[in-house]
């Protein structure tokens, strides 16, 4: 698998990145070093292995349905660029 | 890929320039869990608080925090599976579903992509035309159920040039329920969501609330010749009311024949219903459909259910309309058909019910399904504000039965309680309606009107039939109040 200076572009559009045009090759050389060597693991013989979705052998621990957080709304507002009245302001999304 | 071999009934074709085309319609619910705190998060769901107070920093997507799974959710979603009997799986995972929008603060939504908690199920709908005749019952496939968070909300009318981003809905826990492509007319895919809606808040797992946005439909329309080849499908994202949903896939079904037969075709697209002008427009086209990059949520854990923590709600689940139905017909000796129309809604059920102790369950049937239905229907009310309640609609049938009054009688008397006039012991009262039942008046009147038609009356005994004509006068001289049956006895014993 290879990425190409067009996926770049697209997948750097997806995530709201701005790439450089002259970006582009270098940024599709670097990602198709990291597939490499990723695919490397291709090499191993995984034959009636399940597949792993943890590096823990543990359940997925779960809550009780208690109200037990929110009301901090100082805090969640505190890195925001702008906020006004309890909201947070950003750049109009729809025309 | 999924194929859809029923065809709709030829009143549901759609008549075009160039012949008939049907519907295909599946639907995605989307069905708010009626739980205190959100899906991973402690923070509260309640509606309608101040902006920003009912986020966590869980749901704000601050780096660092780690979902934990609210047990409660899960629960939710395994009794609904079961109220749409459908597969409950007990391994199921949490995946990433990515994309960049305001209020999304993780930048991703995560979801049940490759392992839904629900796998497939059926249910049976009865749907209702405009002019409220029921059709045939249509079994409507389910594909899955998932469990996901809800995002933010987004207000565009507080700036001119800037988006608000309220956060308290961030993290709410949905069940996305996917139908299969098995409706063919908006009256099917109505009754689909009503049907929904009646075993989500039969289960008490969703309020139902379409008006806040609790329940809303996501509806995939595509058209093609009567049982022929499926066309491209358009998918009309959150119509939140059935009527939406009738007049959104009209819209949409007509706005595809017109294309597909001026030679046109088909873009696979989102669009939007406008409740304004009633018409669905692009939101978004295929060149930028979303390319979601789904992978598992490292940050969680899959769920491993054990099938006693299943087998315990299963356990506890109330009556679902279908099996209340198959108990109906036992109990109160209903047809099929009645049972169904008394049996599908809790509310309508338990009216029945109370109706139906201690009387004639036949005549409770027809009472409720004839002249109280069509009261209600008449007058745009529904059972919640019906003007007559079960126990008042019981003492009038109770009236019929112990003779007080007779059917027709009852009629009247009906009426004028809906009307708001009293019970029917007091309306019966008031008008002097009660039945004449006094051998002695019956028989005065009888001869009567047998001196005033001597020539029928001679006729009598070679025409039998000609005793319905003096019932009728004997009926029409007592005002209705007349017992029929005494005055058929009379009149047998006088006339044959």
């Amino acid at each position: 698998m290879s990425v190409s200076a067009k996926d770049v572009k697209k997948i750097a559009r997806l995530s709201r990145l701005h790439v450089e045009d002259n970006q582009l090759e270098p940024l599709a050389g670097e990602l198709n070093g990291i597939l490499k060597w990723i695919e490397q693991l291709g090499e191993v013989d995984v034959e009636g292995v399940e597949p792993m979705t943890s590096a823990v052998d543990m359940d997925a621990p779960l809550r009780k349905d208690e109200i037990t957080d929110g009301g901090v709304r100082d805090k969640i507002l505190a890195n925001a660029p702008k906020s006004d009245d309890g909201f947070f302001v950003v750049p109009r999304s729809v025309e | 890929m999924f194929i859809a071999p029923r065809v709709a009934d030829a009143k549901d074709w759609i008549k075009g320039e160039t012949g008939d085309w049907e519907i295909i319609l599946g639907l995605e619910v989307h069905a708010q869990v009626a739980s205190k705190s959100k899906l991973f998060s402690g923070a509260a769901t309640e509606y309608g608080a101040a902006p920003n107070t009912q986020v966590s920093l869980v749901d704000a997507g601050m780096p660092g925090m780690l979902p934990v799974v609210n047990e409660f959710c899960l629960e939710q979603a395994v009794k609904t599976g079961l109220g749409l009997n459908a597969q409950i799986n007990l391994f199921s995972r949490f995946d990433r579903k990515n994309y960049f929008y305001v209020d999304l603060p993780q930048g991703y939504q995560i979801s049940q992509f490759e392992f839904p908690i629900v796998g497939e199920g059926e249910i049976e709908i009865t749907p209702i035309d405009a002019n409220g005749k029921t059709g045939d019952p249509v079994i409507v496939g389910i594909e899955r159920l998932h469990l996901e968070q809800d995002a933010g909300k987004s207000v565009h009318d507080l700036s001119p040039t800037e988006t608000y981003v309220d956060l308290n809905r961030s993290g709410v826990c949905l069940m996305e329920i996917v139908s299969k492509p098995d409706m063919r007319s908006p009256d099917e895919a109505s009754a689909y969501v009503e049907r929904l809606r009646t075993i989500v808040r039969a289960l008490g797992t969703c309020d139902g609330d379409m008006e806040k946005g609790n329940l809303r439909a996501d509806v995939n329309v595509s058209v093609r010749r009567p049982g022929g080849e499926l066309g491209t499908r358009c998918e009309i994202k959150n119509v939140n009311s059935m009527r939406f949903i009738r007049q959104a896939i009209n819209y949409e079904a007509r706005r595809q024949i017109d294309i597909l037969e001026a030679g046109g075709e088909i873009d696979q697209e989102t669009r939007l219903f406008d409740s304004d002008k009633g018409e669905t427009r692009t939101m978004r086209s295929k060149e930028d459909a979303h390319d979601y990059r789904y992978f598992p949520d490292p940050d969680l854990l899959p769920i491993k259910l054990e099938q006693s923590f299943v087998d315990g709600i299963k356990a506890n689940m109330p009556e679902m309309p279908g099996a209340r139905k198959a108990r109906f017909m036992a109990q109160y000796s209903l047809s099929e058909y009645d049972a169904r129309l008394l049996s599908g809604d809790s509310e309508t059920a338990a009216f029945y019910e109370t109706l139906a102790t201690g009387r004639d369950a036949k005549i409770a049937a027809n009472w409720m399904l004839g002249d109280f239905f069509g009261a209600l229907n008449k007058s745009e009310k529904d059972l919640s504000s019906s003007p007559v309640s079960a126990d008042a609609l019981g003492g009038l049938i109770d009236r019929i039965s112990d003779d007080t009054i007779s059917g027709k009688i009852a009629k009247d008397v009906f009426e004028k309680m809906f009307d708001g006039q009293g019970t029917a012991d007091e309306i019966i009262d008031r008008d002097g309606l009660k039945q004449v039942t006094d051998m002695g008046a019956i028989e005065a009147m009888v001869d009567k009107v047998i001196v005033d038609n001597p020539d029928q009356a001679a006729k009598v005994k070679d025409n039998p039939k000609l005793i319905g004509f003096f019932v009728g006068q004997v009926m029409k001289a007592s005002g209705g109040k007349a017992n029929p049956g005494a005055v058929n006895q009379i009149l047998r014993k006088k006339l044959e």
